[in-house]
């Protein structure tokens, strides 16, 4: 309605009868999380999706232990590791198209790169040489997002821009359970249902906000049910599980794309590793519980399929391995080289252009590197030789 | 020809002005707010905006202001150029996350690659008999992010101006509106509106001899009329109005100083940990030669801001500045 029909609109009038502005009945998730692969329904499953699904799997896996097995040689400051979760991440990459975007979490850098981002601009932030390591606009994936939830919003806003733009895009944004406490997963997803902008909030609920179990995160009946509140689908899905995964958001980005508005998925996973390399969780969980998951890998229900169907011979298995180390092998050897670091990148984009204060700093930093070249005998250029 | 009379507008109206103007010019530029679109905001700055440019251009949006600067983060990754209404100072604080932790470092982290062209405009400061969370001075949380500039404006010229230069600007902008000066005059043609001043310059509102008041937004013209009441005391003040924190414009400022040997720096924001410390701290480090005096505060207390019935004993005034002039140790000069 536009303001002069609002305005002109206005008449004393009784007091309407009351009714619900939705029916929140088709809005429901089911109770049970959609499963597909272990079920007949896998029976019915594009083959070429389960082999793709199944290379990128065991490639992802592979980057995880590649991560974490970097942190112990110092080579990233820090790794969120996604194991058990990469169905949820390949799942999340490929339901988007190149026109759409991906708004990632900190423990997100295996969807950027299923989405096709160079792993080593990924892991730039883990690594610690700056803050982002890709052009957002260049890829759409927007930067990963450290405070839990804010990219939510950014991810509604986007989506709406493009929307008013007449441009055909979705915006994907990834949260974990923990994060769907915060105040700005709540403004995101009722800005994103009054807007109905193109969007799908995917939740990867993995069990743990670090250590706090979804027990004393949320007494909703799922997480994928506080979709109702906002007047927008919730949907529950196994995370484990990379064809139903794939399938769900498959089915919620066709849906924003269509006009249709948001919709809330949330993947019941588990996070198989610690919060991170600096986490220890047998702090707060058993080890029974965790190997209680492992017959549930993501990489195993595929294969499982796979197998079931003859697809799966010695000569696959080595390809995808080979794959996998090749990748893996590529991504070593790069991270063991020395990053280039220009201390006066410090002062380069804090504004489009200079205040002179900052000028002033920077002409103080140049100072003190020359004195410092000049003790060193012109040796160090860079920070870089001091990791 | 004709020619259009100049006549009194207030800055309410140059600031909608400056807005309707931007809009007009650039179509990448939007509104968005509460209360913004039909009502015009409650102090009736984006007044016509929504029926001129529709809704999606001047957007109602939900009660929240997280959830408004997040959307706005997106909107300008998307390459629009919005413009955020808070509708209070005090009701900025949700935004603050999003202010703190994307809009101001997103240029940076993304090595220039994402700009941030927002403008976020928050009516500050108090004299207005508001209630309480109605009246907060917030300008040094913001002075104290690196990468937000902050802008305030204390004429109904430099409204239009600042906050077109605000909107035309790379970088986010924390636009901040004297909200007791929304309602003050001056002769102002809107159909030939004041240039668009560039950010990051101070201005010399009233030149003077004998010491320097270092002021900005609702202070400015309470040191215009200190200074004229200090005329019969044989002090000549000279008025810097900063109208940009940041930048600092240490050069307008420092020359200032250096000609009268004497400064105060006046604000409503409370004084320990304000933006005064910061000023005064700048102009030692670079007059130091030229000073007669220390460089002394005029702030608001460090308390809460009070209930409006007690507001004037907060509120820098013409006495309280005359005091601190006649500290800057004028015995020296006899």
């Amino acid at each position: 309605m536009t303001v002069m029909e609002q305005r002109g609109a206005y008449r004393p009038a009784p007091p309407p009868a009351w009714q619900l502005r939705t029916d929140p009945a088709p809005l429901l998730p089911d109770v049970e999380p959609y499963r597909v692969l272990g079920t007949e329904a896998a029976r019915k499953a594009d083959q070429e999706l389960l082999l793709r699904l199944h290379g990128e799997l065991v490639r992802g896996r592979r980057y995880n232990t590649q991560a974490t097995a970097l942190t112990k040689q110092g080579r990233l400051a820090v790794y969120p590791s996604s194991t058990g979760q990469e169905a949820c991440e390949i799942a999340a990459a490929l339901a988007l198209r190149a026109q759409d975007w991906l708004f990632p979490s900190y423990r997100d850098t295996l969807a950027a790169v299923a989405r096709g981002l160079d792993p080593v601009a990924a892991l730039t932030l883990l690594r610690g040489d700056w803050h982002t390591g890709y052009d957002p606009r260049e890829h759409r994936i927007a930067p990963l997002s450290t405070p839990l939830a804010t990219q939510l919003p950014h991810a509604v806003g986007l989506a709406h821009a493009a929307r008013l733009k007449g441009d055909d895009v979705v915006a994907l944004a990834m949260v974990g359970d923990g994060g769907t406490s915060e105040g700005d997963f709540h403004e995101a997803l009722n800005f994103a249902a009054v807007w109905q902008a193109p969007v799908v909030f995917f939740v990867q609920n993995n069990g743990f906000a670090i250590s706090v179990p979804l027990a004393k995160q949320t007494a909703a009946p799922s997480l994928a049910h506080k979709a109702v509140g906002y007047g927008m689908p919730g949907r529950l899905v196994d995370g484990n599980d990379a064809v139903a995964v794939h399938e769900v958001l498959s089915e919620a980005v066709r849906r924003a794309r269509e006009g249709g508005g948001p919709t809330l998925v949330e993947a019941v996973t588990y996070r198989m590793e610690a919060h991170t390399n600096a986490d220890d969780a047998t702090r707060y969980r058993q080890d029974a519980e965790v190997e209680a998951w492992r017959d549930h890998d993501p990489v195993l229900l595929v294969e499982r399929e796979l197998t079931a169907r003859g697809l799966l011979d010695e000569d696959r298995r080595s390809a995808v391995r080979e794959d996998a180390e090749a990748m893996a092998a590529d991504l070593r050897e790069r991270m063991n080289r020395d990053p280039a670091l220009d201390p006066m990148d410090l002062f380069a984009h804090v504004y489009a252009e200079q205040t002179s204060q900052l000028r002033e700093q920077a002409a103080q930093l140049r100072a003190e590197l020359e004195a410092e070249n000049e003790s060193d005998g012109g040796a160090g250029q860079t920070d870089g030789a001091a990791r | 020809m004709t020619t259009v009379a100049v006549k009194p507008a207030t800055m309410g109206q140059a600031l909608g002005r400056a807005l309707r103007d931007a809009m007009a010019d650039d179509p990448s530029v939007h509104v968005l707010g509460e209360d913004v679109g039909t009502l015009g905001g409650v102090f009736r700055v984006t007044d016509g905006l929504a029926e001129e440019f529709g809704d999606d251009r001047c957007t109602d949006t939900p009660l929240a202001e997280a959830g408004i600067l997040g959307a706005a983060v997106g909107m300008a990754m998307y390459g629009l150029r919005p413009v955020v209404e808070m509708q209070f100072d005090a009701f900025a604080y949700p935004a603050f996350e999003q202010l703190i932790s994307h809009v101001s470092r997103m240029r940076n982290r993304t090595r220039g690659g994402m700009p941030m062209p927002i403008t976020i405009r928050v009516p500050y400061g108090g004299g207005i008999g508001g209630v309480e969370h109605h009246s907060d001075s917030s300008e040094a949380y913001y002075m104290a992010t690196p990468g937000l500039h902050v802008v305030t404006p204390a004429t109904v010229a430099d409204a239009y101006g600042l906050l077109r230069a605000s909107i035309a600007s790379d970088d986010p902008v924390v636009f901040l509106e004297p909200k007791r000066l929304y309602w003050s005059k001056a002769d102002w043609n809107p159909d030939a509106p004041s240039a668009v001043e560039p950010i990051g310059k101070a201005v010399v509102r009233r030149a003077g001899r004998s010491a320097t008041l270092l002021t900005y937004g609702p202070s400015v013209p309470v040191c215009l009329e200190a200074a004229e009441a200090a005329r019969a005391e044989g002090w000549d003040l000279e008025v810097v109005d900063l109208r940009s924190l940041v930048p600092f414009d240490d050069e307008t400022v420092t020359a200032s100083v250096r000609r009268t040997g004497r400064a105060v720096v006046v604000h409503e924001s409370g004084g320990f940990g304000g933006p005064g410390g910061e000023i005064a701290a700048r102009v030692s480090e670079r007059c130091f030669h030229h000073l007669e005096a220390p460089v002394l505060r005029v702030a608001g207390l460090d308390i809460p801001y009070p209930p409006p019935m007690l507001e004037r004993h907060h509120l820098p005034g013409v006495d309280r500045i005359l005091d601190a002039v006649a500290r800057l140790q004028w015995e020296a000069e006899s």
